[in-house]
């Protein structure tokens, strides 16, 4: 049962898709200026995330290893386009909103990260939760991201005006920035910094040390 | 049979595209009606907008009740019943050689390659007659080609509203042209003085001291090529080879 948590919670904080393994940066740049998009881009992928750790487990014996990587990436597309039709069907002002990244979700890095890191080696149930677990961990970061963003650049939390915005008449004037894609940037640099403040065994080794300056004395 | 043989390769291989082909197609199939009546919906939406008629949180089918939709012939500028109006679909008809006529370089000043004969009109009506009249126009700019509707109030002298559907516009620059407040910079304008089409959009911000200010829009910044683009597809649309015919007609009152 530890497992399991483990396996769902761990990228969350400890191993954060974003924060640590810094993957998916595109797609957390470009839907995060509102919270509602944020969130139906995370509940797909996370979706997607699950359900193509799931399939590949449950056929990992069977796939030669020398057309892996096709394999999975013929479920990941598949389970993307299934999920892009549905949006179209039933959520189609928020599908035109995303438009190219929900498909692009068959290159996020998380997905085909997990299921060749994990799903390969592992059994369909915990893969199915790692792929839960994962996508949790994207979503954390991007639901973070869409708040800052979509309170200080347009004055709203999920859609409501909290913050009345100059241009209409109100005392805030909004941050244009915070709409633009390099804010989500800054941002995401300052999670990573707050978040290894906080767990230093995440801090990095530096791959080389600057050595000293040579002294004068020494050059000659 | 050992996982790395040619055969078992093969079979995996056919065995996935299969599954996958027919969970792919059987999910695209049973859910293309939603997504057709979703695109339906959105464009009646995009209509209304256009127009400045959208009211929120009233539904869009009865809003869209007092709209009339009609048929024009563009050669002559009059109503058409030729052909039905509510199934006609002028994108498709524009790439069907009995249905549309190429222009030459010189009249293509939208880079439309083809324009449809007929033109899908959209005319809202109330007790004392004509209240507004919506065009559909379109018009390459900076990547592809926009695709919108202008809307003209009942003196079918000044704007009533602008907006484009479909555009692959660079965001944050050509993009713009969703903008809701340089949209509304239209609302107003005079598309026609006394000289004939006189609206334009221009580089850089109005000078409205300037004479003609009251029928020049604002360039979108950064995105000279779009600009360039709406501006043109404005004259076309606008002009003697798009609509003045039609507008004309309209007038007198003999569409």
């Amino acid at each position: 049962m530890s497992k399991t948590k483990d396996i769902l919670l761990d990228p969350i904080a400890s191993n954060n898709p974003i924060a640590l393994q810094i993957l998916g940066i595109c797609s957390a740049l470009a839907v995060t200026t509102s919270m509602k998009v944020a969130f139906v881009m995370c509940l797909a992928l996370t979706i997607v995330s699950a359900f193509s750790n799931l399939f590949v487990s449950l056929i990992r014996h069977h796939i030669p290893n020398s057309i892996r990587i096709i394999v999975q990436m013929t479920i990941i597309a598949s389970l993307v386009i299934m999920v892009d039709q549905v949006l179209k069907a039933v959520a189609y002002d928020i599908s035109k909103q995303l438009s190219v990244f929900v498909g692009l979700i068959i290159t996020n890095c998380i997905v085909m990260g997990r299921c060749e890191a994990f799903a390969m080696k592992n059994p369909p149930l915990p893969s199915f939760y790692d792929g839960i677990g994962n996508g949790i961990g994207y979503s954390v970061i991007l639901m973070l991201l869409a708040f800052i963003r979509e309170l200080l650049g347009a004055g709203k939390i999920w859609g409501f005006q909290v913050l009345p915005v100059s241009t209409e008449g109100g005392w805030y004037i909004a941050n244009g920035m915070m709409l633009m894609p390099p804010s989500a940037f800054f941002l995401i640099g300052l999670f990573i910094w707050a978040l290894r403040a906080w767990k230093t065994e995440q801090v990095e080794q530096p791959d080389f040390k600057i050595t000293a300056n040579s002294r004068q004395s020494e050059v000659a | 049979m050992a996982n790395e043989s040619v055969t078992k390769t093969f079979v995996v291989a056919l065995t996935l595209c299969i599954v996958c082909a027919v969970v792919v197609s059987s999910a695209a199939v049973s859910l293309r009606p939603a997504q057709e009546a979703n695109k339906l919906l959105d464009l009646k939406t995009n209509i209304l907008a256009s127009a400045g008629l959208l009211e929120e949180g009233v539904d869009v089918e009865t809003q869209f009740e007092k709209i009339s939709v009609k048929l024009v012939d563009m050669e002559t500028g009059r109503y058409t019943t030729e052909l039905d109006a509510d199934t006609y679909d002028q994108r498709k008809a524009s790439g069907n050689p009995s249905l549309s006529v190429a222009l030459s370089a010189s009249e293509d000043i939208a880079k439309i390659k083809r324009r449809a004969n007929f033109a899908k009109v959209y005319v809202v009506e109330n007790a004392q007659g004509l209240e507004k009249v919506i065009l559909p126009i379109k018009g390459y700019g900076l990547w592809s080609t926009l695709y919108g509707f202008i809307a003209l109030e009942s003196d079918l002298k000044t704007v009533a509203g602008i907006g484009f559907y479909e555009h692959t516009e660079t965001p944050g620059l050509g993009g713009e042209v969703d903008n809701p407040k340089w949209k509304a910079s239209w609302v107003g304008k005079r598309a026609y003085d006394s000289d004939g089409l006189a609206l334009e959009v221009i580089k850089g911000k109005v000078d409205l001291a300037r004479a003609g200010a009251d029928s020049q829009i604002d360039g979108l910044a950064g995105a000279t090529l779009t600009t360039r683009g709406v501006d043109n597809l404005v004259k076309y649309w606008l002009g003697q080879q798009g609509f003045k015919p039609f507008i004309d007609n309209l007038k007198t009152g003999e569409a």
